[in-house]
């Protein structure tokens, strides 16, 4: 049995005082920057990535400004296209791709593992360094002239702008290594440093979840790689690839970078649902259903979705037969992932719903993430596709799946693991209004962009006809809704890492390792890995809640 | 303290996590024996220690962490790869036509490349997986490489229309 | 349910610091007294339990770089592929600027230091120092020959002018290069009489003032039909075409020949750059072997280092026949 129900003793002492931690063990400028721990690699990422997480968040609130009315309304058309460019490319490169897998995959990794680091963790410091590099390049491009191309720089256009494409491509290029090496240390440290007893199939759903993720990090990121390496050196040597004036072929851009950024959105929701596989089975006090289902169908959905890039090309001028092949296994992906979203509604029912802060992005997140899927195959539809392909429908689709899936797991998620990886407890009120305004906020940014969409209003336009401002608005009025709600959750926070109260070893009553130990976890995790012996979702019926620590322990024999 | 991991084999299919006795004894033994159960770098579904006949034997070479390559069979190779690579340049000077050639070196170049994983990159005696990695990878590499290539034949006629309607209007 | 004494004692083992835990900067538990496995392992890091454990997840860590090694070549491979599927011409065009003998001798350098690298992790395996030094300075120095050839190479193509992509201004035609007219001989001829009479053209309607078409009829008169073997080779490297004009009518380099060499130098110049990197990391090697850190329970860094050197091999093997072998 995993340990919860002895280490929660109270013959274990509980954090008091000045308790050696990660966070304690060492102090300065330099025990930080040339950290090997884990932890405080995963608490540096979080910082960051959040960082970038505002910065994007910034200029999408430009671009809803801009639409608030057509034509224009505070900025030129140019500077449109480098502001959507940068939100999208920001997003996408700098927050959800390195996102849960390095902010709170490193943080938390290992400790489902019962292990004392990642396995290499020299390269896991490098990885976040290749991160702040690839950031100051992609920063550099907006102080140079900032891109305009789209998060997706398509050549030719790409190849001929006069825009600083080359420091912003570069720094996707970086950012792809920094990717790359996470997903390797990830795959090694899953392999190897399990502790003994935990076989594949007593794994946590959010190691299944980083896993399979890691795959798809390792053996697509390079093809970005070399796409962008393509496009720059054609840009900067005219070397005739892509662009037709030179004697090349724009839709081959589009297969290369589309057969790494399909698997990009795997690997930025695959994690998300990891994470909601975590906190269902908590909050609901009730074993995960379904278990081996969920975690095979994190592997089916990344190996699926090496297969059906072409279905972003459909408009492109690729052939029928491809997009019917592409279409045709599109629709495939549906079933894993429906598979998931009935396991996690089976697991709720006839459990104790708990809904603290975590559980409500939890469940935001099943109903915000089925409409974001479903969507998706209406796209998947060759014949549907033709009208919706580059409209506000697509834009719309995956803001649901990225923001409303992988950000609000990723905020699920953080509020989950914040106590123990801070060792302070949020104040649940403010965490729970900061949910409900991003739900609110969320739905009313995004939805009225499907209605825009379906009535033809094409992306990434800077005018538009004037019927569609009404709904323009609501979505800018959604806009700055999920902004105050992402200010309040970040000062709820903020207030919680300075003022919080003390958490104790298992606040929500977990039963998967890393509520074994303290909050904060020492700097070695754990002394001696506790021996495991049962799956990772059993033994809610062995933990109770005591008032007095305000945590879960197990039940006294 | 003495502290032993409780693992049975079939818990443990990467067979990746070795059974460790720290007693003060074991401080006194040979740096080999530390290492743990050596025995030759091999795929491991059933039990540990158990050699199998992979050849890893065959030199003597039980102890340490991986199989050691004989140095008969590193020269061996070499002398097959360089037979190869002058077979190689050679049939270009026989005409079987513009496909034909071309599949001909490729076969001789997948025949090398093969020489060079097993052999020299030492997948024989490795864990399966890695095997099963790097093959992963080629065939995601054939599949890019096919769908793409594919797909721009069928679209070819498109572009050659395209410039021969323009041709035309000049 | 495990006994509550034993799992308390390992739970608080778990949890609770244990002696001298907190005086190190990185290595953290200082424990390592109590562990004789890492006292008699100086090279076993403090998160792996026995070398054993510490190799093996290296070697999958190498593993999986070389994989995503092989899919970053892959992208440029697609793109030959694509390109030599639609304009097989200019392949055959291309290639007979390219030196068969130069390509053929680096291919047999990288293998040999292929087997220097397998040998020198064999050397370190059985902790033979020096002959791991000599197998590593070989590998280096095969690594050093390679570039000198590459290098001589680039600067031959540079000489003739034969840069990638808008750069591209070949100094010489095709059928003045001893490799065409080795083969060729007659269309070499061949390409040369159609070249002047282009000139002719080219002058004659300028000089003359008469109509385009009356001067070509006139010019078309003095050359005859070609045969087989002078057409043949120029069609095939795209010199006369398009496909469905007169052959005789035009000579000229196929419009997409740039496109090869932009491809040459870009999948050249990447394998090259891995090549200077796997010289760095070799160099780095020598001196970890030079200071005996290598032996039966470490050796690790050597076989990793001989993996990603095989496979920079690996893609040579590759890239030699499809650059220069193009028949």
């Amino acid at each position: 049995m995993a340990s919860p129900t002895t280490t929660a003793d109270a013959a274990i002492p509980q954090q008091k005082g000045a308790d050696d931690n990660y966070l304690t063990h060492d102090k300065g400028f330099a025990s930080w920057a040339f950290t090997l721990d884990h932890k405080r690699i995963g608490v540096m990422y979080l910082a960051s990535v959040l960082a970038a997480f505002a910065l994007g968040g910034f200029f999408a609130l430009a671009v809803r400004t801009e639409l608030w009315s057509p034509g224009k309304t505070i900025m030129e058309h140019d500077t449109y296209n480098q502001m959507f460019t940068l939100h999208g490319a920001i997003m996408v490169f700098l927050v959800i791709i390195p996102g849960i897998p390095a902010a709170l995959g490193n943080i938390i990794l290992p400790l489902h593992l019962g292990a004392k680091d990642v396995a290499f963790p020299k390269l896991n410091l490098a990885s976040y360094y290749l991160w702040i590099i690839g950031c100051v390049c992609m920063l550099s491009s907006l102080a140079i002239n900032a891109v305009d191309t789209g998060w997706t720089f398509y050549a030719p256009y790409s190849t001929t702008t006069q825009t600083a494409v080359v420091p912003a491509a570069f720094g996707a290029f970086i950012l792809g290594f920094s990717s790359i090496f996470t997903g390797l240390n990830f795959i090694v440290t899953i392999h190897k440093l399990r502790p003994p007893g935990m076989t594949f199939f007593r794994m946590p759903l959010f190691v299944w979840a980083l896993y399979s993720t890691a795959l798809i990090q390792v053996l697509a990121t390079p093809v970005i790689g070399i796409t962008l390496l393509m496009m720059m050196v054609e840009r900067v040597f005219g070397l005739g690839i892509f662009d037709p004036s030179l004697g090349g072929d724009p839709v081959l851009f589009q297969h290369f970078f589309w057969f790494y950024s399909h698997p990009a959105v795997y690997i930025m929701i695959v994690p998300a649902f990891g994470v909601v596989s975590e906190i269902i089975p908590v909050f609901s006090r009730k074993r995960l259903f379904g278990y081996q289902f969920i975690a095979i169908s994190s592997l089916a959905i990344a190996f699926l979705g090496f297969l059906v890039w072409g279905h972003h090309m459909f408009t492109s001028g690729q052939s029928v037969l491809a997009g019917t092949i592409f279409s045709a296994i599109t629709f495939l992906i549906a079933i894993p992932t429906a598979i998931k979203i009935f396991n996690w509604v089976s697991t709720m029912y006839k459990g104790r719903i708990h809904l603290d802060t975590p559980m409500l992005y939890a469940l935001a997140f099943l109903w915000v993430f089925t409409i974001g899927g479903l969507t998706g195959v209406f796209l998947a539809v060759m014949g549907v596709d033709v009208h919706l392909h580059d409209t506000y429908f697509v834009v719309a689709h995956f803001h649901y799946v990225m923001m409303g899936g992988a950000i609000t797991a990723f905020l699920g998620g953080l509020h989950y693991w914040f106590p123990k990886a801070f060792g302070k407890m949020y104040n649940e009120k403010t965490g729970r209004i900061g949910a409900i305004i991003v739900f609110i906020g969320l739905n009313l940014t995004f939805f009225p962009q499907f209605i825009l969409g379906s009535r033809g209003m094409p992306r990434r336009y800077y005018n538009y006809l004037p019927e569609f401002q009404g709904l323009h608005q609501l979505s800018t009025i959604g806009a700055f809704t999920l902004g105050m709600g992402f200010l309040l959750t970040a000062v709820s926070l903020g207030r919680a890492l300075k003022n919080g109260k003390k958490a104790p070893n298992n606040p929500w009553g977990g039963v998967t390792l890393e509520w074994t130990t303290v909050s904060p976890p020492p700097y070695y995790n754990f002394h001696t890995p506790p021996p495991v012996t049962a799956g990772p979702y059993d033994g809610y019926e062995d933990l109770v809640y005591d008032e007095k620590i305000g945590g879960y322990v197990g039940k006294k024999a | 303290m003495s502290e032993s991991k409780d693992q049975g084999p079939a818990s443990d299919p990467e067979g990746s996590v070795k059974t460790v006795e720290t007693t003060a004894t074991e401080a006194e033994a040979s740096e080999l024996e530390l290492s743990g159960k050596p025995k030759p770098d091999e795929p491991k579904k059933d039990d540990h220690g158990h050699s199998h006949e992979h050849g890893a034997h065959a030199d003597g070479h039980g102890h340490g962490l991986a199989h050691t390559m004989p140095l008969p069979l590193l020269f061996g190779v070499l002398g097959a790869l360089l037979a190869l690579t002058i077979a190689t340049v050679a049939v270009t000077s026989i005409d079987l036509g513009a496909q034909g050639n071309l599949i001909v070196a490729m076969i001789i170049a997948t025949v090398k490349a093969a020489l060079v994983c097993v052999f020299f990159m030492h997948l024989l005696w490795d864990k399966k997986f890695n095997a099963v990695l790097f093959l992963t990878s080629v065939l995601l590499l054939i599949l890019f490489l096919s769908l793409t290539t594919n797909d721009r034949g069928e679209y070819q006629h498109l572009v050659d229309e395209y410039r021969a309607q323009q041709l035309q209007q000049k | 349910m495990s006994e509550p004494s034993t799992a308390t004692h390992a739970a608080k083992e778990a949890s609770a610091p244990p002696p001298g835990a907190h005086d190190h900067g990185h290595d953290g538990h200082g424990h390592e007294a109590h562990d004789p496995i890492h006292a008699a392992n100086p090279h076993l890091a403090h998160h792996f339990d026995t070398p054993q454990q510490q190799f093996d997840a290296g070697k999958l860590g190498i593993w999986l770089f070389l994989l995503t090694e092989v899919l970053f070549f892959a992208g440029l491979f697609c793109a030959y592929t694509v390109y030599r599927s639609m304009h097989p011409e200019v392949f055959v065009y291309a290639h007979y600027f390219l030196d068969t003998k130069l390509g053929a001798l680096n291919t047999c350098v990288l293998l040999i230091s292929s087997l220097t690298a397998a040998w020198a992790v064999r050397n370190a395996q059985l902790a033979e120092k020096k002959m791991l030094m000599i197998n590593i300075v070989i590998t280096i120095a095969c690594a050093f020959t390679f570039m000198s050839v590459k290098y001589v190479e680039y600067a031959h193509k540079y000489h003739d002018g034969l840069l990638p992509g808008k750069n591209f201004q070949p100094k010489e035609q095709i059928w003045e290069l001893k490799s065409f007219r080795d083969k060729h001989p007659e269309a070499a001829e061949y390409a040369e009489r159609l070249a002047k009479l282009d000139e002719k053209k080219a002058e004659a309607p300028a000089a003359a003032g008469a109509t385009p078409e009356g001067t070509e009829g006139k010019v078309a008169e003095q050359l005859e039909r070609p045969t087989e073997e002078e057409l043949e080779p120029l069609l095939a490297a795209g010199l006369v075409g398009p496909r469905s004009l007169d052959p005789s009518a035009h000579i000229s380099r196929p419009r997409m020949a740039h496109v090869f060499f932009g491809i040459y130098f870009f999948m050249t110049g990447l394998h090259g750059f891995h090549v200077l990197i796997g010289i760095g990391i070799w160099v780095w090697m020598l001196l970890k072997a030079s200071k005996g850190h290598f032996g039966p329970n470490y050796f690790g860094p050597i076989d990793f280092t001989a993996l990603y050197w095989h496979l920079v091999d690996l893609i040579w093997i590759y890239l030699f026949p499809l650059l220069y072998l193009i028949h």
